[in-house]
């Protein structure tokens, strides 16, 4: 099968691989850069469990050809902890109980952070609506949301 | 509820930090798909596309042609070994892999090792399979028809389909108590197949180190010391010994009952690893986890109540039908094949009951795993509570009225019931009492009746459940015969810092800071200096693993036991120390002082240095115990829950406005992780009562096999719970405490259900099945001309 060269900022960290055609964008980053924080939950792109940001914006990375990422940046969970300090996120999913197994937690994160980049005060409904593509087996999704608010607070 | 030590060591009833986020907000948790080995090849699995069929021929020829392919492992492959077959925990056999027919749609056929996962993937399309479909059996009832095929021919005496007859309780008082009451309501309830789902499907790596002879196999189970026991009880013959198996559970993505089975995928890989020589990655997707991992209820019931004119409830009756698929794999007790069901009488004073269960084979993937829950005890609940709203609106009797009526009083605890069980303590009308003061029960029924003359739809529903948790006593529970004790080893370092292991397994209940707060209670060593491991039987001790809420009433109480032990020689120290007797020494967290003297004193951090350095001549060095905890009951967690829910007209949609649960699990070891159970489970009970559903059609496909058509709750549909508690302690466990992480999922259900069923009752309408998806609302609706 053909194997495409490319390029992607992972975490601020320009990184390159060759790749075949089908390879997923998931399957790059936990294979190839070692990058296991991004979880594979489903096949359908139901639960969010891969959510890593394609230039800025949330995409389940199980739905996305690793070739399509090429020239692209990505942030993963690894990349939101900088010079030993958590993200207000993390801070606030520590702080609130916001996980428990911890399976879908990092790709929730990283569609809160790109909620609260877009919106830095959102009431609870905007982050339920925000979080409907990500789901979670065991918090019941209250504590998220409170989580996600700490961290709204904690950034403003 | 009080606290007996300070924050900073953070015994129980500290809403402690959890001590694994850590490396979980950071993405540095370590899931089994995450670990990765030198020279570790993929495995993916070939499934059968019929419900029921003949396996004429696999062709793996084209397979084998896919560069990176390296082996193809069929039924012969494995009957050349004598691994084709497996016992399940219910003493069953189930195929690992066919070498004669397939019975379920999605079953393992073959298995394709290859040098990556796609590969894999690649060989699994070009393997060809060659079937002869036959008759599918998907109804339990037909299936006990006595014209039906018999499933399991490969059976010695099989004759029909039924795995089991069950009964407990008085058949004939009962019956008799049914004939003479004065009113009598009878329902046929149903509770589907579901899937727990965890966001992490199962998979391992196994490896075999062939000049070492070991097995080493990281896992999602839930049971790892039964599963190292299991293979070598039924590996033995090729080699695998007891002490070469090291089986690791490392972090877990959710497990909810379904990481208890070991699945076929397991033995598989196993095998691979051991005939190969190589490490072998096997992870399912997530339609195979749904399609063909092990299910939960699916029980046809028939219950019946009885009652006085006054409301006394006098007997209750249930017979059910339970499916249980192609082999009876239910993650069950060996002695109670239909689970802890005779629990059925629930929070009541009933002075007669009889419940049998029928265990039927059917062309299904086995079922009988608990989705969170207590074995059965969420069917059982179900029943009684459902019954319950029956009697109530055929005596016209409000349900919180009735439920007060025939609650178990408080003053007769331990109280005995009718089939067999000793509840150990609890206070129901006053968790009714507090769920109906905080959702305002009057002013809201005033509010129904206010909307009802308006033609508007809105129903308040109550469940007041007892569970039963906490297997078990070794008299009555052991699975596969080994007794469901639970452990704790503990080990105080020099510098009094710990670190404790336990039988149990966390799949995100949160133990590496519950047991530590435990630890600290007992102990005073503050719980961020108590290291807590489990999963590795290479390292802890024996145990029979997390479900069934067991992990406090077992392994926590052999925590504090252990701790206990500890205690006693750390007292013999402090003697030592300060030169009195260890009768003269008082005990507060984290110290012994001398009596009438509190400014003598030595911490325990002291005292764990002199253990090491200065012990008493004649004592053994060291601070260290372990403790096998056989509990002598089950604890029995009880809550009232109200639920107010609107129905749209229009749609059928179902909202829930308001949701209060007011939950008992004795004493508390930490109110935050306790809060996060209740939600969690509250939503994993919404979940059932409202979408989730595994169905087939006739010819045994599956319908809802992926996350397109099962459909978990998201943020959207979950609504904000309102959780408080009472406080009833476990008068036998060492902490008063009691387990809770599936109270809510037992729970919640039927005061859905029974607040739908209320907005409807003025209908005529008495029951409805779950899922109350807005469809079956609205052809309700069409049906009773209210529809709008």
């Amino acid at each position: 099968m053909a194997k495409h060269k490319i390029t992607v900022t992972v975490n601020g960290e320009a990184r390159s691989a060759e790749v075949e055609s089908r390879l997923l964008l998931v399957h790059l980053l936990r294979e190839e850069f070692r990058l296991t924080g991004t979880h594979i939950g489903c096949d359908t792109t139901h639960c969010g469990a891969c959510t890593v940001l394609l230039d800025g914006k949330p995409v389940k990375s199980c739905t996305v050809l690793a070739v399509q990422a090429d020239g692209q940046e990505i942030q993963t969970v690894e990349g939101l902890e900088k010079d030993g300090q958590l993200h207000p996120v993390q801070e606030g999913f520590w702080q609130e109980h916001g996980l428990q197994c911890g399976f879908c937690t990092p790709g929730m994160m990283m569609t809160a952070c790109a909620l609260l980049e877009n919106s830095p005060d959102p009431s609870d409904a905007e982050i339920r609506a925000a979080i409907s593509g990500n789901l979670c087996r065991c918090t019941g999704y209250m504590n998220i949301v409170k989580a996600v608010q700490y961290a709204a607070a904690k950034a403003r | 509820m009080a606290t007996r030590t300070t924050p900073e060591i953070g015994g129980m009833g500290h809403s402690v930090k959890r001590k694994e986020d850590p490396r979980f907000i950071r993405g540095q948790g370590t899931y089994v798909d995450d670990v990765v080995l030198p020279g570790m090849l993929h495995m993916d699995i070939v499934r059968s596309p019929f419900a029921h069929a003949k396996i004429k021929s696999i062709n793996t020829e084209e397979a084998l042609k896919v560069p990176g392919v390296l082996a193809v492992i069929t039924g012969k492959t494995l009957e050349e070994y004598k691994l084709h077959w497996m016992p399940t925990l219910m003493s069953d056999t189930q195929m690992v892999l066919p070498t004669e027919k397939v019975m379920y749609q999605a079953q393992e056929v073959a298995a394709v090792i290859a040098t990556d996962r796609y590969t894999a993937a690649d060989g699994v399309e070009a393997v060809e399979v060659d079937y002869e479909p036959l008759p599918v059996v998907v109804d339990p009832f037909k299936a006990l028809e006595p014209d039906a095929p018999v499933l399991r021919d490969d059976k010695e005496g099989q004759k029909d389909n039924r795995i089991f007859h069950w009964e407990a309780g008085d058949k004939d008082a009962t019956a008799k108590a049914i004939k003479k009451a004065d009113v009598v309501v009878k329902e046929r309830i149903y509770i589907p197949r579901i899937h727990v789902a965890s966001i992490e499907t199962c998979g391992c790596v196994a490896s075999f180190d062939k000049a070492q002879g070991k097995l080493t196999v990281w896992m999602t189970t839930q049971a790892p010391h039964a599963v190292r026991t299991v293979l070598a009880l039924v590996a033995g013959h090729v080699g695998l010994s007891e002490e070469k198996i090291r089986i690791i559970s490392p972090d877990l993505g959710g497990g909810f009952g379904g990481k208890v089975p070991i699945y076929p995928g397991y033995v598989v890989a196993i095998a691979a690893s051991v005939v190969i020589g190589k490490p072998i990655k096997w992870v399912e997707d997530r339609m195979e986890n749904l399609q063909a991992d092990s299910f939960g209820r699916d029980y046809h019931m028939d219950a019946e109540l009885a009652a006085r004119k006054d409301g006394t409830m006098t007997a209750l009756r249930i017979k059910t039908i339970a499916d249980h698929g192609y082999t009876n794999a239910a993650a069950q007790p060996a002695k109670w094949p239909a689970g802890l069901f005779s629990i059925c009488t629930g929070s009541y004073d009933l002075k007669s009951a009889f419940a049998e269960v029928d265990g039927v084979y059917t062309n299904k993937p086995p079922g009988g795993i608990a989705y969170r829950c207590s074995f059965r005890v969420t069917e059982a609940v179900h029943a009684v509570e459902r019954m319950v709203d029956v009697l109530a609106q055929k005596l016209k009797m409000d349900p919180a009225d009735l439920r007060k009526k025939n609650f178990i009083p408080p003053e007769k605890f331990p109280y005995k019931s009718v089939t067999g069980w000793e509840y150990d303590s609890g206070a129901y009308e006053a968790a009714l009492d507090k769920a109906m003061e905080k959702i305002g029960y009057a002013g809201l029924r005033k509010e129904q009746a206010e909307k009802r003359k308006r033609g508007e739809l809105m129903g308040i529903g109550i469940s007041s459940f007892t569970e039963v948790v906490g297997a078990g006593p070794s008299k009555h529970f052991d699975i596969l015969g080994i007794k469901m004790f639970d452990s704790c080893e503990l080990r105080v370092h020099p510098t009094g810092k710990a670190i404790a292991r336990f039988g149990t397994k966390s799949q995100g209940q949160g133990h590496e800071t519950t047991y530590a707060q435990i630890v600290a209670e007992e102990l005073g060593i503050p719980a961020e200096h108590v290291q807590v491991e489990e999963g590795d039987t290479d390292t802890a001790p024996y145990g029979l693993g997390t479900y069934a809420s067991r992990s406090t009433p077992t392994a926590g109480a052999a925590g504090a036991l252990a701790a206990r032990k500890v205690r006693d020689k750390a007292r013999k120290i402090a003697a030592h120390l300060l030169e009195v007797s260890e009768d003269d020494l008082d005990w507060e967290p984290g110290k012994f002082s001398v009596k009438g003297a509190p400014d003598k004193s030595t911490t325990i951090q002291e005292i764990a240095l002199a253990a090491y350095t200065n012990h008493p001549q004649g004592m053994e060095a060291g601070l260290e115990a372990t403790h096998y905890y056989d509990p002598p009951n089950l604890t029995f967690p009880f809550g009232s829950y109200i639920c107010v829910v609107d129905i749209d007209r229009g749609t059928g949609e179902v909202k829930i406005r308001r949701f209060v649960a007011i939950d008992d699990c004795g004493n508390i070891i930490n109110p935050m992780i306790v809060q996060g159970q209740i939600h969690g489970g509250l939503t994993m009970g919404m979940a059932p009562a409202l979408l989730e559903e595994i169905s087939y059609d006739e010819s045994g496909n599956i319908q809802g096999g992926s996350f397109m058509d099962y459909l978990l709750p998201t943020a959207m549909e979950t609504p904000k719970w309102e959780t408080d508690h009472t406080v009833t302690p476990s008068p036998h466990h060492p902490l008063g405490a009691k387990g809770v992480g599936e109270s809510a999922t037992v729970g919640a259900p039927p005061a859905i259900v029974n607040a739908v069923v209320d907005a409807l009752s003025h209908l005529g309408v008495t029951h409805i099945d779950i899922p109350i998806t807005p469809e079956k609302v609205w052809q309700i609706l069409k049906g009773k001309g209210v529809a709008e």
